[in-house]
Order: C-alpha cells, then structure tokens, then sequence
C-alpha cells in the first residue's frame, strides 16, 4: 500500500497505522506519542498528540477525512495522503493537546527524577508555548507507594494508561487500574494493594513523565549526570539485556534498553532492575549509543538530512516560521 | 392536531400492564412481521420510512440496521440505548414509564428484523424505578409468550433483559454503554472497528435509541411508506420532544416532524407559550449539547425562512446561524435568563461527565468550567472570553468520542450569540445571585 506523509511517499503492508508508516519513514515526519506503545497492545488513541490530518482518503475514496484523526489508532488505506509536519491546523491542534497536558501537570521539573528524558519535556519544547494561560490550582495527590520499588506521584500523571496496559498484559492477577473519571481520574493499586510480581518495575519504564519512579533511584543523581551503559547479564526470567545508567563505577540505576523511539526494546525483570547494582553483577558490552531521547544527547548535533530539508522546504513553501529555528 | 404513534394511549389507565395494551391494539407489529413477514422485509420498511436516529445524531435507521455484519455462527445482539442523560432530555423516561410494552414490542420486532436473539436495554442508573416497570412489563410478555421460546409459534426465539447502568452520561455513547454492559468501565471505544461489526463482546451489534426502536412499531403496522408521509422531506414520522425551561407547559409532546418552531413554542396544544407573558430569549432546541439559538434565529432562518421543527431546518446555516434537532430536549429562556450562568451550569456537568480517557476533554472541560466560575464570581477579565474560544476549538473534533464536541458547542454558540453577556460581566466585574451554584458547588469543589 502506497501511502505519502508530509509529501514522501513509502510503500507499506496492509494494517499498517499511521504512526508506523511515518516512523518508517523517519523521526522528521513521525508525529509525537505520549500514550503510544508499541510493545503494548491496544495502547494509544487517548493522548492525542500523534493527531494528523488525513487530505485525501484513499486512492479509491479520495475525500478528506473531517477530523483529525490519531495516527497511532488509524490504518492506512492504499493511496492515503497525510500532513503531520506541514499542515499549520494539526500543529496548532497539538499545540492545544500540550497545553492541555500541562494543565494539571505540576511542572516540579527542577525535583523530579524524569527531567531529562521526559516525553512530556521533549513534546512541550518542541510544541508547546513557553507560557500557560492556565492559571487556577492544580490538582494534588499524596504520593503512594506500590510495592517495595515504586512510586507513584500522581500529580505528573498524564493519564497515557500504558501502566495500566503493562499491568493487564504483561504480569498477572492485576491490582492496577484506574479509578474516577474525568479530571479527577487517578492510577491507583486498589486500595493501596500493592504490586507484587516480577516485571512490575517496568511500569516506571514506560512512563512518559515522572508519576511512576524508580524508588532505588530517587534523587541519586540528575539523568545527564550518569553515563548510560548497554550491559547483559544471564537472567532466568528476562533477556537480561539491560541499559545501566553509571557515575564512576556505581550503578545507580538499571532500565531496559529503549529504541529511538523512547520505547523499551525488550521489558527486563525486577531482580535485574532492582537487585543488581554492581558492575561484578554485569557483563558491560559498552557505552550507548545516545539517541535523541534525553537531554543527554546535548551537543550531539544532528545534521540536516535530506528528509528534513525535503520537509523544511514545504514548511517554508506554504509560510510556515521555521519550527526548528529557536527564537 | 399531529398525528400520534407513540404516546398517542399514554392518558390511559393502566396502559402499562400488558392487558390494557393488548387491548389497545399492542404487539399487533410482532404477529404481523413474524406471521406475515420476513426479517429483510422489516428491514426494508424500516428503511423505506426515512427513520432517522432519535437519539441525537439522526442516522437514518434502517441504514445502521443494513451495516450490521452477519458472520454465521456469531450471535448478533440489539441494545437499546436507554441511558438518556443529555441535561433537557426525558422523553425516553416518559415512554417507558407510562407506554413499557411500546418499547418490548419495538425490541422484539427488532431483533426480528436484525435476527438476534437476545437484546439489552441498558437504562441509566438514575431510572431504577423504571427499570423496575420495564422489568414487570417483560415478565410480564414472557408469561404471555411473546418473549422466549418459539414466539407465537414461529421458530424466532428472543430473550430480552434490562441492565441498570451506575449513571455516568458517558454510557450514553455507545461504545461506553458496551463497554459498560460487558461489566466494565464505561469509557468510549476507539472506532473503528464500531458496534456493527464488533460491539458487545466483540459480536456484530446494533445500538438503537428507546424511541427509535419504539417508532419500528408503527412502521411495521402501517407501512413505511405510509409513515414516511408524515414530516418534511428526509425528517419523516413523529418525534417526542422534552420541552422544558421558561414555558406554560413543560412536558412530553409527540410532534409531527415539520411544524414550524414558532408553532411549538406558542400554540396552545404544545408549549403555550412564554410563561408570566416574557419575552423568550434563546432555545437550546436539542438536548445541552446542541448550540443555543437567540430568539430571532431560532424562529427564522438567516434566509428568513420560519425555521421547522426538522432535523434540516434546525441545522439551517450550519453552526453559525443554526442548531440541531438533536435528542429533542427542547430548552426554552426568557428575557431574565443568563446566558453566562446557563453557559456555566451545561459546562459544570460537562466536567463532571467527562470519562478522562482522552486529554484534550478530561483537561479542557475542567478548564472551562473554571474560566466560567470566575464570570460567575464577577472576577473575569476581557481576555478570558477569548480564552474560552480557543479552549473550546481545541476540544472540537479531537476526542475520541463526541462528548469533547458536546462541551465544546454550548461555549462556542453562547460566545457566538451571545457575546456581549460576557463582555459586560467582564467589564463591570459583577455578577448577582449566585447563591445556587455555590450550594452546588460544595458537592464537587
């Protein structure tokens, strides 16, 4: 299936998203995600940061679509023709869906351990305003304990429920869910039950912002402080393959290994999360290669590639200010 | 005076028992569909009538009925959508409450029509009292055989059963309402695939309206090109309007689609007019979510045609100059409403509705309502007005579900309409009486 985001065209097969197509194309054209997942079924649809607008239907139904649609949830038809980066509504829309976020949303960048490779960071910089107009209290939670490992502060929440996702789907007898509805919707362990299984911990990994935090790390260290190293270990439950985060030769925290995307490639298990914190506990293969995905990757420069020249140019074509130019 | 099909015996006594309503001429549409009848024909009537969704979207039935995919070996189910919460609606409360075997006939019908063999009516949770008269009326047809086995001794078999919803205006929609007859939490699906295809436990479903299923009745009895003769051009039959606000006679009215707005409002046979002899101000003429019309728009077009009660001449002009017919909650303000506070009450609601799934509702809706209360406390400045557009354009359209739409139209029309309300608290910084809302407000902060 023939299928053009931004004006490049890409062939995919048939059940393909969106979403998919564009991240096959490149990071220059691939929509953002803050509920999104991958690895986790049914995940996405509810944020509606990853909104396109689709121009022209199919090759065989060519009408617009009338709303913007998530490019996360929606399948491409043969002939599809969809603006993300150069359609000026979607960039406004996103806009909004920033702000949005942002509204009950703390902003206690400066104390929290995920300043640095937040989503919410990276989405709110790239398309977001400096400024709030929202100007009434925020809403506020006590910070629960779920298990041994983990917190949970819902007051960053974003409500992406990918944690809730990572409960129903990758551990059993699930105690955790949400509760309320509208605004005043939260994550909760019924009950403060409390997590208790082996891949439990992975609901720090994916989360987007930091509501869901590693309690063996908290406040150990800023993230661009430590130097990300790729390390396995012989695990009986999981892969083994792991991402330590080092200082000198501490590890101060372990994570799964995430693409470029942000996304864990393969979900690791408690035990290695938690318990091995020593380099005699790990075979290091060696430093990371520093994806785009945190400010670590400061003064890695990326250079202009022909994809984003080929978007800049449309962008430019129909007025657009230079998104990428920082004021 | 209209023609009625569906309250037409709602004064009665003791309509509600299935004695009476036999007796009145009840369940002559199932022998005549089951007897004479086969399920595509229904269909065809149903089609043939031009009987559009009396829920508030107003797709035309017979269409939804001919979407519904028939895998074989795949139960196919019917539910009815019985959770009637747009703020303004209750007529689906009235029918069932005084005419209970209306809807089982219709539902019977139906499934006949649509081949499944076991229906729901899903009714909110606030209706507990009429699920209690729904329940005894379907007992009630189950004594008498026209539910369960081999109906009137055809080999069309049907089970029909209510389920008591906890009252969240969100299972209205009917993903959530699956989702929430399926025993969970009821959030909107993410469509596609939708209901017909795969709706209640991933089976081919349609979801149908109490007055919609009702109105297959009448069809059935008298043909759908007969009733299609009722009503302006693609709005044919009779709908039941809630009338409610600053008139004589609130109430239920079953309406030939196509009487002209100004006839509704004063005629003497429906609304009778403005009460305490007021001026009327503006008419929500949909139910809440529906866009408000000031009084000159909403008796004439922008064209200066007098504006029908019709699912087109409402929609006139689109959302500039017109509304929609929507589920018939008929809100009617005279010359002392506020705009600002009626704006305020529909968004308190919103906000207290909304599921939380998607951002750009749980968030803006919240917002809005607060923007709101600072009109209503006298402390909101010019800017605020502006704000409150923008908010509302960025939930239009960006949901998953059209509850982000239905919070987003009543701030868009009243802003649109009604501006200058706005404008004026804002300068003056005042506000009266709002002793009310502060009373309301204690139960949620």
């Amino acid at each position: 299936m023939k299928v053009t985001i931004d004006g490049i065209e890409i062939d995919v097969p048939k059940g393909t998203t969106i979403l998919q197509a564009a991240r096959m194309i490149g990071p220059e054209v691939a929509p953002p995600t803050m509920c999104y997942y991958s690895k986790l079924k049914t995940s996405g649809g509810y944020c509606r940061t990853c909104i396109v607008k689709v121009t022209q239907g199919s090759a065989a139904n060519p009408t617009p679509m009338p709303k913007p649609v998530a490019a996360c949830r929606t399948e491409v038809m043969d002939g599809m023709v969809v603006e993300n980066t150069i359609n000026k509504d979607v960039l406004e829309a996103r806009k909004g869906v920033v702000e949005f976020l942002l509204v009950n949303h703390p902003l206690d960048c400066p104390v929290c351990d995920q300043a640095g490779e937040c989503s919410l960071q990276d989405l709110g910089y790239e398309h977001g305003a400096a400024t709030s107009r929202y100007e009434f209290p925020r809403r506020e939670f006590e910070r629960i304990d779920i298990g041994k490992y983990v917190q949970l502060h819902m007051n960053r929440c974003i409500m992406c429920f990918r944690c809730v996702k990572v409960a129903d789907q990758l551990t059993d007898k699930r105690v955790h869910g949400v509760m309320h509805r509208g605004d005043a919707a939260e994550i909760s362990t019924y009950i403060e039950n409390v997590i208790e299984n082996d891949f439990s911990g992975n609901v720090i990994d994916v989360c987007p912002v930091g509501a869901l935090t590693d309690k063996t790390f908290r406040f150990k260290s800023r993230v661009w402080f430590t130097k990300p190293v790729d390390a396995s270990c012989d695990c009986k439950k999981c892969s083994g393959k792991v991402r330590l985060w080092m200082k000198g030769d501490d590890v101060l925290r372990v994570t799964a290994r995430k693409d470029q995307w942000g996304e864990a490639e393969e979900f690791i298990c408690n035990e290695c999360r938690f318990d091995k914190k020593k380099t005699s506990d790990w075979k290091i293969e060696g430093p990371t290669k520093v994806d785009r995905h945190s400010v670590i990757s400061q003064n890695h420069y990326n250079h202009l590639n022909e994809l984003k020249v080929q978007v800049l140019k449309q962008q430019k074509a129909l007025g657009f200010m230079d998104i990428n130019k920082r004021p | 005076m209209g023609r009625k099909l569906l309250i037409h015996n709602d004064k009665v006594p003791n309509i509600h028992t299935l004695e009476v309503y036999r007796a009145h001429g009840g369940y002559a549409s199932v022998e005549k569909a089951l007897k004479t009848m086969q399920p595509d024909q229904v269909t065809d009537e149903v089609k043939k009538s031009g009987l559009r969704g009396r829920g508030g979207a107003g797709f035309p039935t017979g269409m939804k009925w001919s979407f519904l995919a028939k895998p074989e070996g795949v139960p196919r189910y019917l539910v009815c959508n019985a959770d009637e919460s747009e703020p303004g609606t209750f007529k689906d409360r009235y029918l069932m409450e005084k005419i209970p075997h209306a809807l089982i006939e219709g539902m019977i019908t139906s499934s006949f029509a649509l081949g499944a063999k076991q229906s729901y009516i899903y009714i909110r949770g606030e209706y507990f009292y009429v699920a209690r008269i729904l329940e005894a009326a379907i007992a009630e047809a189950y004594a008498a055989g026209w539910l369960g086995k081999n109906i009137l001794g055809t080999d069309f078999s049907h089970d029909c059963s209510v389920q008591v919803g906890g009252g969240a205006y969100i299972c209205g929609e009917e993903t959530a309402l699956l989702e929430s007859l399926e025993g969970k939490r009821g959030n909107p699906r993410i469509k596609p695939p939708f209901p017909a295809v795969a709706g209640l436990w991933g089976c081919p479903t349609v979801v149908n309206n109490v007055e919609t299923i009702a109105a297959v009745v009448p069809i059935v009895n008298m043909g759908g090109e007969e009733y299609a003769k009722i009503g302006v051009g693609k709005s044919t039959g009779t709908k039941l309007i809630s009338a409610s606000g600053h008139i004589n006679k609130p109430g239920v009215y079953e309406i030939e689609l196509g009487i002209t707005v100004e006839e509704f409002i004063y005629s003497e046979e429906y609304c009778g007019g403005i009460r305490n002899g007021k001026k009327l101000k503006a008419v929500v003429a949909g139910g809440s979510s529906v866009p408000i019309l000031p009084t000159e728009l909403i008796l004439k077009t922008a064209k200066g045609e007098p504006r029908l009660m019709t699912y087109e001449s409402l929609s006139d002009g689109g959302f500039l100059t017109g509304t929609m017919l929507g589920s018939g909650g008929f809100i009617a303000m005279d010359e002392d409403t506020s705009i600002v506070k009626n704006l305020f009450t529909f968004s308190r609601f919103y906000h207290h509705e909304s599921c939380g799934q998607c951002s750009p509702c749980r968030e803006g809706t919240g917002w809005i309502e607060k923007i709101l209360k600072k009109f209503i406390d006298g402390t909101a400045n010019e800017s605020d007005v502006d704000l409150l557009w923008d908010i509302q354009s960025k939930i239009e359209g960006k949901t998953i579900c059209p509850l982000g739409e239905a919070a987003a139209w009543p701030v868009a029309a009243a802003l649109r309409h009604f501006k200058h309300e706005f404008i004026e608290i804002a300068q003056k910084k005042k506000f009266v009486d709002i002793s009310h809302y502060n009373r309301l407000n204690n139960i949620r902060p």
